[in-house]
């Protein structure tokens, strides 16, 4: 049995800043993931299905236009309706902190603000993840 | 209800997560692909391969769209490579398929190599089946981007697309063995670029050179397609392959071939793990290789002994 750890790098919401979401990515892959990257601009809707259709273990968006605190709980409550339980869901960007508790209660595990080393999210995806 | 009959009645989570458990070696993977195995062979399996950056992704993406006009549904099997070092994998084959993420009648699946060598995963002709025995009409394999010499395609597609882009080498890399000697079908892609024609014109002679005379002669197409263009010529050629496919004989002789080798791929690969987990539990590997090392005995002789206790 080899089991690797899968992680679906999403850019859901409208702006088109790629880069953190590229350092993750690589990051994690040097981590011995599986990423599947998908490109920006991701409706929910796109997250939720490339997410089903990988069998991913985690869903890990990253957004920078604001819309976090519409999309993120969104794309947990879709995920779940689909019947993925164990899908472990992060989120990051530019993220005010006052907003980080509303997340956490939506369903998002953890939420990486700017300045994150990368280390700090492979190792809780390691920790967390089902 | 388990994952089998789910995957039967049309859950695509079950197809997800069957593919997931064969990949992984799940304990129930066996088990998986035996009770799927009566439901498969009913698709048509297209390989799409050539270098990094030909277009194989977006290519295959338009190549989706038309056959979904068309009425058929899709898998697609796309391949990106694993790293040698961590084991990861960026696999961003998705990129260039996103409008085919929420039309139901398709399913993407990537896959990282973990290894392999020959262009494809050790598990993607057992994704395929899976997601043939879903229904899908036609199945796509995107290789990793391949340089020569990873032509495992060729023995898990029905029809092969070796896509090229211009200027990448002269004449002489036409006539080299490998990938070229696999297509079915070629696709010159980014065929707005300068050298499209030379190339065509290389590869025409190249496949007339060949000395079989062969019932199919590989067609070449010119395509665009990040604009589209070419798309339904394109078509119409891999169409006019299966057909041939089909009034030839060619299919049943190539997929009993394919029955064969992934027999004997199984078969070896259970010698292989029994062989290998009982000499290996036992201490028996640990004092060969120190017989070995003292030059007492020669692994000739070992390999003979070795058989002759396992075929008694």
């Amino acid at each position: 049995m080899e089991k690797r750890i899968r992680v679906l790098v999403a850019k859901p919401g409208l702006d088109g800043h790629d880069r953190g979401a590229k350092v993750v990515a690589r990051a994690l892959r040097d981590a011995g993931f599986e990423v599947i990257y998908t490109g920006l601009r991701q409706t929910p809707e796109q997250i939720t299905e490339a997410a089903l259709q990988e069998d991913v273990n985690v869903v890990a968006m990253s957004l920078l236009s604001g819309a976090h605190n519409t999309l993120f709980p969104k794309v947990v409550k879709m995920i779940r309706d689909k019947g993925m339980k164990d899908t472990l869901i992060i989120g990051g960007g530019v993220i005010p902190d006052a907003d980080i508790p509303g997340l956490k209660d939506a369903g998002v595990s953890a939420v990486f603000t700017p300045g994150t080393p990368t280390g700090s999210i492979i190792d809780f995806i390691k920790t967390n993840v089902k | 209800m388990d994952i089998v009959a789910e995957l039967l009645a049309g859950s695509r989570l079950a197809l997800s997560r069957a593919i997931t458990a064969v990949e992984n070696e799940y304990e129930n993977a066996t088990a998986i692909m035996q009770k799927l195995y009566p439901h498969t062979g009913r698709a048509h399996v297209i390989g799409i391969t050539g270098p990094p950056g030909a277009g194989k992704s977006t290519l295959t993406d338009k190549l989706a769209k038309i056959y979904r006009r068309q009425g058929k549904t899709i898998g697609i099997v796309a391949v990106d490579p694993t790293s040698p070092f961590s084991g990861g994998a960026i696999l961003g084959d998705r990129i260039r398929m996103n409008e085919l993420t929420l039309d139901e009648g398709v399913f993407i699946r990537s896959m990282g190599t973990r290894g392999s060598l020959g262009g494809l995963s050790r598990k993607t002709a057992d994704a395929v089946k899976i997601m043939d025995a879903a229904g899908k009409d036609i199945i796509f394999i995107e290789t990793v981007g391949v340089g020569q010499s990873e032509v495992d395609i060729v023995k898990a597609a029905d029809t092969t697309v070796v896509v090229l882009v211009p200027g990448l080498g002269d004449d002489i890399q036409a006539i080299k063995a490998g990938i070229l000697e696999i297509g079915d079908v070629f696709a010159i892609n980014k065929a707005d670029r300068e050298g499209a024609e030379r190339l065509k014109a290389e590869l025409d002679m190249m496949l007339d050179l060949d000395q079989v005379k062969a019932e199919w002669r590989p067609p070449i197409n010119q395509t665009v397609a990040s604009q589209g263009t070419g798309i339904e010529e394109l078509i119409a050629t891999i169409d006019g392959h299966i057909d041939y496919l089909a009034a030839s004989g060619e299919l049943a002789r190539r997929r009993t071939a394919r029955t064969r080798s992934e027999l004997i791929a199984l078969i070896e690969e259970h010698i292989n793990r029994h062989v290998l987990k009982q000499i290996s539990s036992s201490g028996q590997l640990d004092e060969m290789v120190a017989s070995l090392e003292k030059r007492q005995e020669d692994p000739y002789a070992i390999v003979t002994r070795l058989l002759a206790a396992f075929l008694r």
